[in-house]
């Protein structure tokens, strides 16, 4: 959490000086910062979209903290992390994923009970806009991931502990797009060799290389604070000891300022390390400054 | 082939004619008319007065004139029996140099002012579809 805690320091300290500006900051529209991924980059819960982390606008800084809780039959993940957005324009972001292991760790008596692994982000907006311009709101993703307890990963086949992978994100908002009521829009794709997000290493003994991966999602605004949707992922299948599933799932996100949000959802996870049925609650919170 | 291009043509453009029917003033109805639009448009002034992030470019101009061109305006958005007989968006705006976030701004104050007078979200949204694709005229002038 070393890492969490130093983000958040250097994040407060950049926009300290913007923030004491209360005319100059969060200067989008409610919502259009989105919730935090599992990955740290502002999006949904299991996909980041193209929207940049936090309501600034040009000129203006913005930043999340987050913290998300995952809770599967067998598993657990906790994610925690902290994004910053300059200018509506670039956005850097942190995560730690923690993979508690659960009740594998004593059907296979093994060696670590826990899974981890540090998530560094850089996202760019490319060009359009979420709401106004002809175009969609595209932006390009680079994430480094590392992971840290090596030891069970290298062990069913994974090649290596760090990686670096890309994505491609396309983002609308239809206005009155979905019955009269807002529709977000959520396109993409990553370039990828992570096994479950990387918590099982990258790259492995059935597939070495990175594999194109499409992701999306689709969200309904109920009415500025309030939206439901759904979401997709999907994932690589490198590792011949276990099957690994897409990921899906759907939500309520609710906005009550631009300081918090939370989204609850039911993610069906599918087959996590020989463990089938992993479908279980997704809970988020994130502050916005 | 050329049938099949002709009646892809056909398609696309007579839907597109049929969607427009003389005059729909729909939106002009659900937002109560003038005297709804009269309220919404009070409500937002009342809202942008209160708002240091966009009052300045508000202060040298007379409020009354304002009210009575944008309840115009609106009207004439919505399909309503009204015309407009202000300057352009793009001379209304000139070298107040509106950004993004203001221009925002004043988006969240009309949302809260429809709120407040209970105007359906949807309905909210049509008007608001509406106002966005001026925008271009608006900000950066």
């Amino acid at each position: 959490m070393r890492l969490i805690r130093m983000l958040c320091c250097v994040t407060l300290a950049l926009a300290g000086p913007v923030f004491a500006d209360e005319a100059g900051r969060q200067g989008r529209l409610l919502a259009t910062g989105g919730a935090s991924s599992i990955d740290g980059a502002a999006g949904g819960g299991i996909t980041p979209w193209a929207v940049i982390a936090g309501y600034g606008e040009a000129g203006q800084v913005g930043a999340t903290v987050f913290a998300t809780r995952v809770q599967l039959p067998d598993y657990r993940l906790d994610v925690a992390g902290a994004a910053i957005g300059y200018g509506n324009r670039v956005e850097l972001s942190v995560a730690r994923n923690r993979f508690d292991l659960g009740s594998l760790v004593h059907k296979l008596g093994l060696p670590e009970n826990t899974l981890s692994q540090d998530v560094l982000g850089a996202k760019v907006r490319l060009f359009g806009d979420l709401i106004y311009d002809r175009l969609p709101q595209v932006s390009l993703g680079l994430e480094y991931k590392h992971q840290k307890d090596f030891l069970i990963p290298s062990l069913v086949g994974a090649r290596r502990d760090e990686d670096v992978e890309g994505y491609l994100a396309a983002s609308r908002l239809f206005l009155g797009g979905a019955f009269g009521y807002n529709l977000l829009v959520n396109a993409g794709v990553r370039y990828s060799r992570a096994n479950e997000l990387g918590l099982l290493g990258f790259g492995g003994d059935r597939r070495d290389t990175r594999s194109l991966l499409k992701e999306g999602a689709v969200a309904v605004l109920l009415n500025p604070r309030w939206a439901v949707g759904m979401e997709y992922r999907e994932k690589p299948d490198n590792l011949s000891f276990a099957g690994e599933s897409d990921w899906a799932d759907v939500f309520v996100g609710w906005f009550p300022s631009k300081h918090v949000s939370v989204v609850l959802a039911y993610a069906r996870l599918g087959e996590i390390a020989t463990l089938d049925n992993q479908n279980g609650t997704y809970l988020s919170v994130q502050g916005a400054f | 082939m050329r049938l099949a291009i002709l009646a892809l043509a056909l398609a696309l453009v007579l839907p597109a004619c049929a969607q427009r029917p003389a005059h729909d003033d729909s939106l002009y109805e659900d937002l109560g008319g003038k005297p709804g639009i009269t309220r919404i448009v009070e409500g937002m002034l009342l809202n942008v007065a209160r708002d240091p992030r966009i009052v300045q470019h508000f202060r040298n101009v007379d409020p009354e004139r304002l009210r009575n061109k944008l309840v115009e305006k609106f009207c004439v958005e919505a399909g309503g029996p009204c015309a407009y007989t202000g300057d352009t968006m793009a001379e209304a705006h000139k070298g107040q140099r509106i950004d993004r976030a203001e221009f925002n701004a004043l988006v969240e104050n009309l949302t809260d002012a429809m709120e407040a007078q209970g105007v359906p979200v949807r309905v909210q949204n049509r008007l608001l579809a509406r106002l966005a694709t001026e925008r271009g005229e608006v900000i950066g002038k």
